[in-house]
């Protein structure tokens, strides 16, 4: 079984270059605004889109997307809405791969085989759910994988190669590498280290290796782009979101854009990196 | 119920993948997965050699004082005019609660495993300041996560834990209460992989803590155990202990877990009452979800965000509880209880005027129950409280409830 995120690596294997893997926060700053700036993502240069599924307690995540997905739990968000932001770009967007990334709980909660059915009918393409180790594959990666979404593991510097093929062994679509031993958006990688890291997991893996953790700027992208297949960057953009917010932490008319443009620059750093 | 039935005994768990039944598990990033399968590895090698034990049983006797007393609370049982009750006087241990049993413990077995940076969150403060104690103790370098709002109503302990040398980081996300100092312990301890050691207060968390948790804290219902049968020649009829990650009370009632003729009670904190939706009753108001590691019954609202808890004892204001009392809690070997926030109130003053001995809050909420079940039984009906910590850290706030009295 291909799905869309099978497709779009390959392509993008063929065209020579890595992919950008984007993160926005589903609901963030409220609903509409969200479904605007997930809709501008492939046009700015995203290839990929993760949304975040915004959770009150997330514990692997740094204060820029904790400060995300409070903004969108106040603006309303559920995980019904994030399912049906999904459906609305899948409207008028059939190719994109849409990833959710996010905590087991609202998904344990809303029911696993429902959310996996709802997930799959609206064009959801993949799952990364932080605080499901392969120790825990039944609860949901058995299931996501039967029901034909991809499950997309996070390997991370403490995955020893003793313990990588555990981590590899239910993982599809693609490997997350973490480039860092800490939160999101925190210190900014040892790029050789991430090299030789990238280098160990293609040595276990056929499948494609994106690294995110850390990415904040298009020259950082350019460096990962270098060993990785694809770059994840999520902290910036979810930071470029607050900052276009006014007084009252509402969206304004510079809101999309600026996050944009910041896709665009990190964008062309990719795209400048020939393999 | 059927599957109390079917099982031969309550005191095998957790299985190998940590599971209490449904609950417990390992629901942690993939950064912390090689560590706590270190930490399993370390501790199930601890726990069978006989220096471990030897060591940490020479700091019960020397540094902590135990074992602590099986008090026979007589104007309290003369007051309530029912069962003859005792009380565990762990508030009697150094540091003045349960929380440096399962401290002890855990900062030996750090050392076993050449950490030298210890972590831990605390709501009351009891947690951290057995931490900071035990840290000082050792010359461990010590970090207390605290919920900026718990450091503002614990300033006796945030000085404390400041004497003992631990460096204290008021916690500012989320409802900056003790979930959050957890997910705050829990982002350090991702970022600082190599020296820490996450030194956990309760027996929740990912597989091994439950467990382990546990285990430290069962010297409470061992000591208790002998003490009655020396007291009295039988084993206790019930035993009352209040819960909030259920450390303490777990502490007391696994050595009586299959002694079948022993009834054993929880008691929640209610707050301002279970239907009023402000509580920390996470079994008899919430519903089973995952969190800080584990499945197990958690407060939070319809679709699964997690919801603030609410207590006067900021030692029970937790959304969830250890994964074996959900276990016990739908097997039934264990009657969960709840006490509101006045109700507590009431047993604080009660046992101080009766007894002369100021309970902490939290133990104040089994005291409000254990009255009234001992009330309904004969006079010759042995009771159990668990007095688990002193209520010197308490008596501002309570002061503050009762009107500057």
């Amino acid at each position: 079984m291909t799905t869309r995120i099978d497709t779009r690596f390959a392509a993008l294997k063929a065209e020579g270059r890595a992919a950008l893997v984007t993160f926005v926060m589903a609901g963030d700053p409220d609903p509409s605004t969200a479904l605007e700036i997930v809709k501008a993502l492939p046009k700015a240069g995203a290839d990929l889109i993760e949304i975040g599924m915004p959770f009150t307690d997330p514990m692997a995540d740094g204060p820029a997307i904790q400060a995300a997905g409070l903004r969108a739990l106040a603006a309303g968000e559920t995980l019904h809405g994030t399912i049906d932001l999904v459906r609305a770009f899948r409207a008028g967007d059939q190719d994109t791969p849409i990833i959710l990334m996010g905590y087991f709980n609202p998904i344990y909660i809303y029911g696993v085989e429902k959310f996996l059915v709802d997930a799959k009918a609206a064009g959801i393409d993949g799952l990364i759910v932080v605080d499901c180790p392969p120790e825990e594959d039944d609860e949901l990666c058995k299931p996501a994988l039967a029901a034909g979404l991809n499950f997309i593991r996070l390997a991370t510097p403490t995955t020893d190669d003793k313990r990588l093929p555990k981590v590899l062994s239910n993982t599809s679509g693609f490997v997350y590498y973490v480039s860092i031993a800490g939160i999101t958006g925190a210190a900014t990688p040892d790029f050789g280290k991430v090299a030789t890291a990238v280098a160990r997991i293609k040595s276990h893996t056929d499948l494609p290796v994106a690294v995110g953790f850390g990415v904040k700027t298009a020259s950082d992208a350019i460096a990962i782009a270098k060993g990785a297949d694809g770059v994840v960057v999520g902290s910036a953009l979810v930071d470029m979101v607050k900052r276009s917010l006014d007084a009252n932490g509402k969206a304004t008319s510079t809101t999309v854009s600026s996050v944009m443009a910041l896709v665009s620059e990190i964008a062309a750093g990719v795209r400048s990196v020939k393999k | 119920m059927t599957i109390q039935q079917t099982l031969n005994s309550f005191r095998t768990g957790p299985d190998e993948t940590g599971h209490f039944g449904q609950y417990g598990g390992r629901f942690v990033a993939e950064t912390l997965m090689p560590l706590i399968l270190d930490l399993e590895k370390a501790y199930t090698a601890a726990k069978a050699d006989p220096a471990f034990h030897a060591e940490l049983t020479s700091f019960h006797t020397h540094y902590v004082g135990r074992p602590s007393p099986l008090y026979f609370a007589e104007r309290l049982t003369e007051h309530v005019g029912g069962a003859k009750i005792y009380l565990k006087r762990d508030e009697l241990n150094h540091t003045g609660a349960h929380k440096i049993n399962n401290v002890l413990g855990q900062i030996l077995l750090a050392r076993r495993m050449g950490k030298t940076r210890i972590i831990a969150e605390t709501g009351a403060g009891q947690h951290g300041v057995a931490t900071a104690t035990a840290c000082a103790r050792f010359g461990l370098k010590c970090v207390v996560y605290m919920g900026e709002v718990d450091v503002e109503r614990q300033k006796p302990n945030v000085f404390r834990m400041k004497m003992l040398g631990a460096e204290i980081v008021p916690v500012v996300s989320g409802s900056k209460t003790l979930k959050d100092a957890m997910n705050e312990a829990l982002r350090d301890w991702v970022s600082n992989v190599e020296d820490t050691f996450y030194c956990i207060g309760t027996s929740a968390g990912p597989h091994p803590y439950p467990m382990m948790v546990r285990d430290f804290q069962s010297i409470i219902g061992k000591e208790a155990r002998e003490q009655m049968l020396e007291r009295e020649g039988r084993l206790p009829d019930s035993l009352v202990a209040c819960i909030g990650g259920g450390s303490n009370a777990i502490g007391l009632f696994h050595p009586f877990l299959d002694d079948a003729s022993v009834e054993i009670f929880g008691v929640e904190a209610a707050g301002h009452g279970v239907a009023s939706g402000a509580h920390a009753a996470s079994l008899n108001g919430g519903k089973p979800g995952v969190l800080h590691g584990n499945r197990t019954y958690l407060l939070m609202n319809e679709d699964g965000q997690i919801a603030e808890a609410h207590s006067i004892s900021a030692g029970l204001d937790y959304p969830g509880i250890g994964p074996e009392h959900s276990w016990l809690h739908d097997t039934g070997r264990v009657t969960y209880l709840s006490t509101t926030d006045s109700e507590a109130l009431e047993a604080f003053q009660l046992l101080s005027k009766l007894e002369g001995i100021i309970p902490a809050l939290e133990p104040a909420h089994a005291i409000a129950r254990a009255v009234e079940i001992a009330a309904l039984k004969p006079k010759d009906h042995l009771m159990i409280v668990n007095l688990c910590g002193r209520g010197d850290k308490d008596i501002f706030s309570v002061a503050e409830h009762l009107g500057g009295m």
